[in-house]
C-alpha cells in the first residue's frame, strides 16, 4: 500500500520530446505535400499538445493507475441499485470474436447475419423475460432507455390525438426518471409515498388525469421492497387513460418470478450492465433495451431488427417511428455479452439467481438489523435500507461509516438514496456473493458500529488506509481543474 | 443561528433588506448551512425583469442545489460580482459580502407578505 | 439444481441463511407478491449451456459475419476501421478498469478518475477548447446535447443544421428536437460543401445554435471560420461536429470559433464493433463549463496534500438536478474514454499525426486513382481528410456486389440514405489499407466498367 500511496504521477508528466509508443508501418503510397491537398488556412497552425512517451511507460502508467482502482473483480460491491454482480470472462470471450468485434455497422446485411440473429434473439429473450411484445436494443443506458420510452409514450398519446404532458413519479425515484421527464419536454409530478416507500393510492389517484402520459415506477422499490398494490396501481394509471413505464433497474429480484408486463407495465427498461452481467466500466459502456406492448410497436426506433424465416434485414421504413435514438443499432458488444449470460444461465439459472439476490439481502438484513436501524420489519427483495446507526453516534455521519468501509477493502453500499430514509445505507449483495463474503463484511459493519460509538474519530476522519484520503470537493466544483496545462 | 431582527424574510429561505425603493437579497444563514459548502451561484443579468416568486437566481454546493426565488417583483439592477471568484461568501458572511443581488422594486401590498424575523425563525428551526 | 459457477450458495448455505431469517424456504421471502401475477412456468427461453458450448456457438455465429480482418473495408460514415496497437485492450481489459463502478468513492476509485481526467485533457488539446467531459453515448447523441446546451444557453428555439451533417446524427437530432419543440431547419449540401450563403442569410437573433460538421458526411473539409463569425453577430451558438484523428493536422475548433465541439471517439482505439459501443465526447469554451451533461473530472487535494482527482460539478447531473438537470445522462461510456486515453498516450504527438497523415496520403492516392478510371469520377472537388465520393458508371449496388466477391468491402452506397443519390459511393480509406489492397480496389473497379 505505501508505494502506492506516493503520488501517481500525470501522463504528461512521464513525457519526454521524441519517445513513441506505437508503430505505425512505414506509407507505402507516394507522399504529397499536405499542403497541395488541404489548403494552409484548413490546417493547425499548432500541432496538439500530446504526450510523448514508450509503450513501456505507457503500459506502467495504466497498471498503475488500475492498482489504484477497485472493481467487483478485486472484492464486495454492496452497492444498492446497481447490481454489482460478477461479470463473466466467457462474455468477454465471445464478444471479441473478431466476426463480432470487427465488423462494420454499414456493412452488406448479408455479410452480418450472424451478428443480427444474436440481436434478434436477445430482443425475443428481453421481451420474454419482461413479458412485453417487442424490444429495441438501440438505447445505450438506463436513463437513455428511459429516454426512449418517454418518446414512445409521447408518440402513443400523439397518434390518438392527445397531448399529454405530465409524468408521475414517486417521491423515491432515482434521480434519472424526473430528468427524463424535462428532456422529453415533459412536467414532473411527484407524489409523496407511503413511510415503507410504496405508492400511496390516494395520492396516485389525486395525481392521474387526462394531463398524464404516464406513471414511472420501479418494482421492487428503491426501497427494495415489492409493490404489492401494483395491480391496483395499473388500473389506477390506465383508467386514467396513462402508461406505465418500468424501471428495469431492480429487475435482479423478480427474473423468472414474475414480469412487469403481467404486473401491468406496459414500457420496460432493462440495464444490461445491472441484472444482464455485462460489466459498469467504471461508469458505462451500458445498454438500455427497452421493451414494449403491442399498441407500441409502430414507434420503436428504426431500424427494426426482422426475420423472415431465412434472413435477417434491418427495417427503415417504419411510419411512425419516433426516429433514431443513437447512431447504429446500440452498444452492441454488450448486447453479446447479455446474450452470452442469458444462454448460459438459462430460465432456471436466472430464476436462481433472482432467488439467491433476495435470500442474501435478506440475510445480511437480518444479521445488521440490531446494529443499524432498520426503517421497514419486513422481509426485502434484493436490496435492503438501513436509515443509519441504531445506536446514533454523536459527530459520526452515515458518510462516515461508507468511507470508514473503504478502510476495510470494500466499495461501501449506496449512501443517501432513495431520499425518502434519511441517512439511507442500501445494501445489495447480489447473488454471487458467497456466504462467507457476507459474512465478513456483516462482521465489519458490525465492527464499525461499535468503533463509531468507541473511537468516533476513527470513523469521522476515514479513510486512512486507501491512496488518498477524503479529497477536497468543494475546491474542486469552486474552482474547477479539468483538464492538463504545460507549465 | 443567526436571523437579523431588521431584515424580512421568505419561506423560500431568502432574506431581503429594503433600503428606500430597492430590496437586497440573500439567502439565509439556515438556508446556507442546509446546502454545505457552496459552490457556485448563477447570478440574473442586471437588468431582468422579473415577476415575485420568478427565478432569480441558482446555488450550487457540492451535493445540492437551491432556486432563489424572487421576493417581490421588480427589476435587477445589481449583482454581487465577487461571488463568482468567492461562492464562499454566501457560506461565511450571508447577510453582508454574501448578498447576492438588488432588485428595485414597486409593489407595497408584496412587502406586507414578506416574513418577519419571528416568523421566519419558526419556519426555519420549526420543524427540527 | 447443481452448483452453478456463478452461484456460490450451496444447499447447505441456503439453509443456514433461511434459519438466520427466520423462515423455512425463499419461497416465503416471495409471499407478498400478489398471486395472479406469478409466472407459473418456466420463462421460455432455451435451457442453459455450458461454457464450451457457448463458446462453440458463438463461434459459429460469428463466422457466419464478414470480418474487416478476411475482407479489407472502404467502408467509413461513422464508424472506422483503424489500426489499434495491442497495448489498449490488454490495459483496458484490466479487471479494476472494466468491473469498477462509476466514482462516487473517489478515495477507491483513483485510477479510473486519472484516467478519465487524462482522457478530458486529450479532447482539450485535440479541440483546442477549454473544458471536456468524461463522454456521452456517441457521435449522434453528442450532437443532440450540444444542441439542448445552445438553446438551453440562449432560451431560443431555433436549430441550423448542415445536410452535411451525418444523416444519422441529423436524426437523432430529430428525435431529441421534437419533444423540446425545438424547430431545426437543414441547410443544403450543394457540390459536397454546406451552402454558406443560405445558412448566413437565415441566421439571426432567433437561432440557437448552427452545427456544422468537418469534415463532412461526403468529406469534404468545410471553411468553418465564417459560419461561426455569423451565428456569433446574433448571440448564438456554433456547434463543429469533428473527427478526432483529423485534428491532428486540420484546423482545431478552438481556431475557428467554435462554441462546443462534438464527435465520435471511436477511432481512438474502439473497434468497429457493428456499431457499439462508441464515445460520444464534447468539449465547449470555459463559460459553458457549468451547463454541460456528462461526467466531468476535476483534480484536487486530500486532507494531507496530496493530489487527487473527483468527480466534480456534479450538482447539474441528475442525481441532484432531478427534474432540473440540463441533461438525464448517467451511465455513459466511461471505459471506452479509458481506451481512448490509451490509445492517444500509445500513439502519441508523434503517431497521431501519423495516423492522419497516412489516411490523407491514402485517401488521395485512392481517390487520384479511382477518379482516373474512364466511367469514374469525383463527386466533389472540395478538399477532403479519408472520405471522398465517387460517381459510379452503374449503379453502385452493383459494384458493391461484385466488389463483395471478390473480396473487399465497398464503400457505402448513398442511394441507400438518399434515393437521389444514385451513383454514388463514399469511400473511406484509412492508414489500414494498404497500397496493396487499394491498387486491387482499383484493378476491380477498372474492371466492372
Amino acid at each position: 500500500m505505501s508505494e502506492l500511496r506516493q503520488g501517481k504521477p500525470v501522463i504528461y508528466e512521464l513525457s519526454r520530446p521524441g519517445r513513441i509508443g506505437c508503430d505505425l508501418p512505414a506509407l507505402d503510397v507516394p507522399e504529397q505535400e499536405v499542403a497541395a491537398l488541404v489548403s494552409e488556412h484548413l490546417l493547425r497552425s499548432v500541432p496538439p499538445n500530446l504526450p510523448q512517451v514508450s509503450e513501456v511507460d505507457v503500459v506502467r502508467h495504466y497498471i498503475g493507475l488500475s492498482r489504484r482502482n477497485y472493481g467487483v473483480d478485486n472484492g464486495f460491491y454492496p452497492l444498492g441499485s446497481c447490481t454489482m454482480k460478477y461479470n463473466p470472462k466467457i462474455n468477454e470471450d465471445t464478444a471479441r470474436l473478431a466476426g463480432f468485434s470487427k465488423i462494420h455497422p454499414l456493412q452488406p446485411v448479408d455479410t452480418v447475419q450472424g451478428a443480427l440473429s444474436v440481436l434478434y434473439e436477445l430482443q425475443t429473450y428481453l421481451a420474454q423475460i419482461a413479458g412485453m411484445d417487442g424490444c429495441t436494443l438501440q438505447p445505450v443506458a438506463g436513463a437513455h432507455g428511459e429516454l426512449t420510452g418517454l418518446k414512445l409514450i409521447r408518440a402513443y398519446h400523439h397518434s390518438r390525438g392527445e397531448n399529454r404532458t405530465k409524468v408521475i413519479v414517486p417521491d423515491s425515484a432515482h434521480g434519472t426518471n424526473p430528468a427524463t421527464a424535462t428532456a422529453c419536454g415533459l412536467e414532473t409530478v411527484e407524489i409523496k409515498s407511503d413511510p415503507d416507500g410504496s405508492v400511496n393510492l390516494e395520492a396516485l389517484r389525486a395525481a392521474v388525469g387526462p394531463d398524464t402520459a404516464a406513471f414511472m415506477l420501479t418494482n421492487p422499490s428503491t426501497l427494495g421492497l415489492f409493490e404489492t398494490k401494483i395491480t391496483e396501481i395499473a388500473k389506477i394509471t390506465h383508467d386514467a387513460g396513462g402508461l406505465l413505464y418500468y424501471d428495469g433497474a431492480n429487475a435482479n429480484a423478480i427474473l423468472g418470478i414474475t414480469r412487469p408486463g403481467d404486473m401491468g407495465f406496459d414500457v420496460v427498461h432493462f440495464n444490461l450492465h445491472k441484472t444482464f452481467s455485462t460489466p459498469h466500466g467504471g461508469g458505462g459502456p451500458g445498454s438500455g433495451p427497452v421493451g414494449v406492448k403491442a399498441k407500441l410497436l409502430p414507434f420503436l426506433p428504426v431500424p427494426v431488427i426482422e426475420f423472415d424465416g431465412h434472413r435477417y434485414s434491418l427495417q427503415y421504413d417504419q411510419p411512425q417511428s419516433i426516429g433514431k435514438v443513437h447512431s447504429f443499432y446500440g452498444n452492441f458488444a454488450v448486447m453479446l455479452r447479455a446474450y452470452t449470460y442469458i444462454r448460459m444461465m438459462g430460465p432456471d439459472g436466472l430464476r436462481l439467481a433472482s432467488e439467491d439476490a433476495v435470500l442474501n439481502a435478506n440475510y445480511i438484513m437480518r444479521s445488521l438489523a440490531e446494529s443499524y436501524e432498520l426503517p421497514f420489519d419486513r422481509h426485502c427483495m434484493h436490496e435492503c435500507v438501513f436509515a443509519g446507526l441504531k445506536e446514533p453516534a454523536p459527530g459520526v455521519k452515515t458518510l462516515d461509516i461508507a468511507k470508514r468501509i473503504l478502510d476495510y477493502g470494500y466499495h461501501p453500499p449506496t449512501i443517501y438514496f432513495p431520499l425518502i430514509v434519511h441517512d439511507a445505507l442500501m445494501i445489495e449483495p447480489t447473488e454471487t456473493e458467497s456466504k462467507e463474503t457476507m459474512d465478513e463484511f456483516i462482521a465489519v459493519m458490525k465492527k464499525i458500529a461499535q468503533e463509531a460509538l468507541e473511537s468516533p474519530e476513527l470513523v469521522s476522519n476515514a479513510p486512512h488506509t486507501t491512496v488518498v484520503r477524503r479529497l477536497d470537493e468543494t475546491t474542486a466544483a469552486r474552482k474547477p481543474v479539468v483538464r492538463w496545462k504545460d507549465k | 443561528m443567526n436571523f437579523p431582527q431588521e431584515l424580512k424574510y421568505t419561506k423560500d429561505h431568502e432574506w431581503v433588506r429594503l433600503e428606500g425603493s430597492r430590496a437586497v437579497v440573500g439567502i439565509t444563514a439556515f438556508a446556507q448551512s442546509e446546502l454545505g459548502d457552496i459552490v457556485f451561484i448563477e447570478v440574473p443579468p442586471v437588468g431582468k425583469k422579473i415577476k415575485i416568486h420568478g427565478g432569480l437566481s441558482v446555488v450550487e454546493s457540492v451535493k445540492a442545489v437551491s432556486d432563489i426565488y424572487a421576493p417581490l417583483t421588480g427589476t435587477v439592477v445589481e449583482v454581487n460580482e465577487q461571488l463568482a471568484d468567492q461562492p464562499e461568501l454566501v457560506n461565511q458572511d450571508p447577510y453582508g459580502e454574501g448578498w447576492i443581488a438588488i432588485l428595485e422594486w414597486e409593489n407595497s401590498d408584496e412587502t406586507d407578505q414578506l416574513l418577519g424575523v419571528d416568523q421566519y425563525q419558526a419556519l426555519a428551526l420549526g420543524g427540527k | 439444481m447443481a452448483g452453478h459457477h456463478y452461484l456460490p450458495n450451496t444447499p447447505a448455505d441456503r439453509q443456514a441463511m433461511l434459519k438466520t431469517i427466520g423462515v423455512q424456504s425463499v419461497e416465503e421471502l416471495f409471499a407478498d407478491l400478489p398471486a395472479d401475477i406469478r409466472l407459473k412456468q418456466p420463462l421460455e427461453l432455451p435451457p442453459a449451456v455450458s461454457e464450451l458450448e457457448i463458446l462453440r456457438m458463438m463461434q459459429e455465429r460469428a463466422g457466419r459475419n464478414s470480418n474487416v480482418d478476411q475482407f479489407p473495408c472502404f467502408l467509413g460514415a461513422g464508424a472506422y476501421d483503424h489500426f489499434v496497437p495491442s497495448v489498449v485492450s490488454h490495459l483496458a481489459g484490466r479487471a479494476e478498469f472494466y468491473t469498477a463502478y462509476t466514482q462516487y468513492q473517489p478515495e477507491i476509485s483513483q485510477g479510473g478518475l486519472q484516467a478519465l481526467w487524462e482522457y478530458q485533457s486529450f479532447m482539450c488539446e485535440l479541440t483546442g477548447l477549454d473544458v471536456s467531459n468524461a463522454s456521452l453515448y456517441d457521435g449522434a447523441t453528442a450532437t443532440a446535447e450540444a444542441m439542448n446546451l445552445a438553446c438551453g444557453v440562449t432560451g431560443r428555439k431555433k436549430v441550423l443544421i448542415s445536410a452535411g451533417v451525418h444523416p444519422f446524427y441529423r436524426q437523432v437530432v430529430a428525435t431529441y428536437a421534437r419533444d423540446f419543440g425545438f424547430a431545426v431547419q437543414v441547410i443544403p449540401v450543394v457540390q459536397g460543401k454546406t451552402a454558406a450563403d443560405e445558412l448566413i442569410t437565415l441566421v439571426d437573433d432567433e437561432t440557437a445554435t448552427v452545427i456544422l460538421q468537418t469534415p463532412n458526411f461526403y468529406g469534404i473539409i468545410e471553411d468553418m471560420t465564417a459560419f461561426g463569425e455569423a451565428v456569433h453577430r446574433q448571440g448564438g451558438l456554433f456547434v463543429a461536429v469533428v473527427n478526432p484523428i483529423s485534428l491532428a493536422l486540420l484546423q482545431s475548433p478552438g481556431e475557428y470559433g467554435a462554441d462546443i465541439a462534438v464527435g465520435e471517439g471511436q477511432p481512438l482505439g474502439l473497434g468497429l464493433n457493428f456499431g457499439g459501443p462508441y464515445l460520444g465526447f464534447m468539449a465547449v469554451r470555459e463559460k459553458y463549463m457549468r451547463r454541460m451533461p456528462g461526467r466531468i473530472v476535476g483534480q484536487t487535494v486530500d486532507i494531507e496534500g496530496r493530489r487527487g482527482f473527483v468527480l466534480t460539478l456534479q450538482a447539474r447531473e441528475q442525481h441532484i438536478r432531478r427534474e432540473k438537470a440540463y441533461s438525464n445522462i448517467c451511465s455513459n461510456e466511461g471505459l471506452c474514454a479509458v481506451m481512448a486515453a490509451i490509445y492517444v498516450s500509445a500513439m502519441g504527438r508523434e503517431g497521431l499525426r501519423q495516423v492522419a497523415n497516412s489516411c490523407l496520403q491514402k485517401a488521395h492516392y485512392a481517390a487520384q486513382r479511382i477518379a482516373a478510371l474512364p466511367g469514374y469520377s469525383l463527386a466533389h472537388t472540395g478538399p477532403f481528410f479519408h472520405e471522398f465520393v465517387i460517381k459510379t458508371p452503374r449503379p453502385a449496388s452493383e459494384i458493391n456486389s461484385l466488389l463483395l466477391a471478390k473480396g473487399i468491402i465497398g464503400g457505402l452506397d448513398l442511394a441507400t440514405l438518399e434515393a437521389a443519390m444514385a451513383d454514388q459511393l463514399l469511400f473511406c480509406v484509412t492508414e489500414k489499407r494498404t497500397s496493396g489492397e487499394i491498387d486491387e480496389l482499383v484493378a476491380v473497379l477498372e474492371g466492372l466498367k
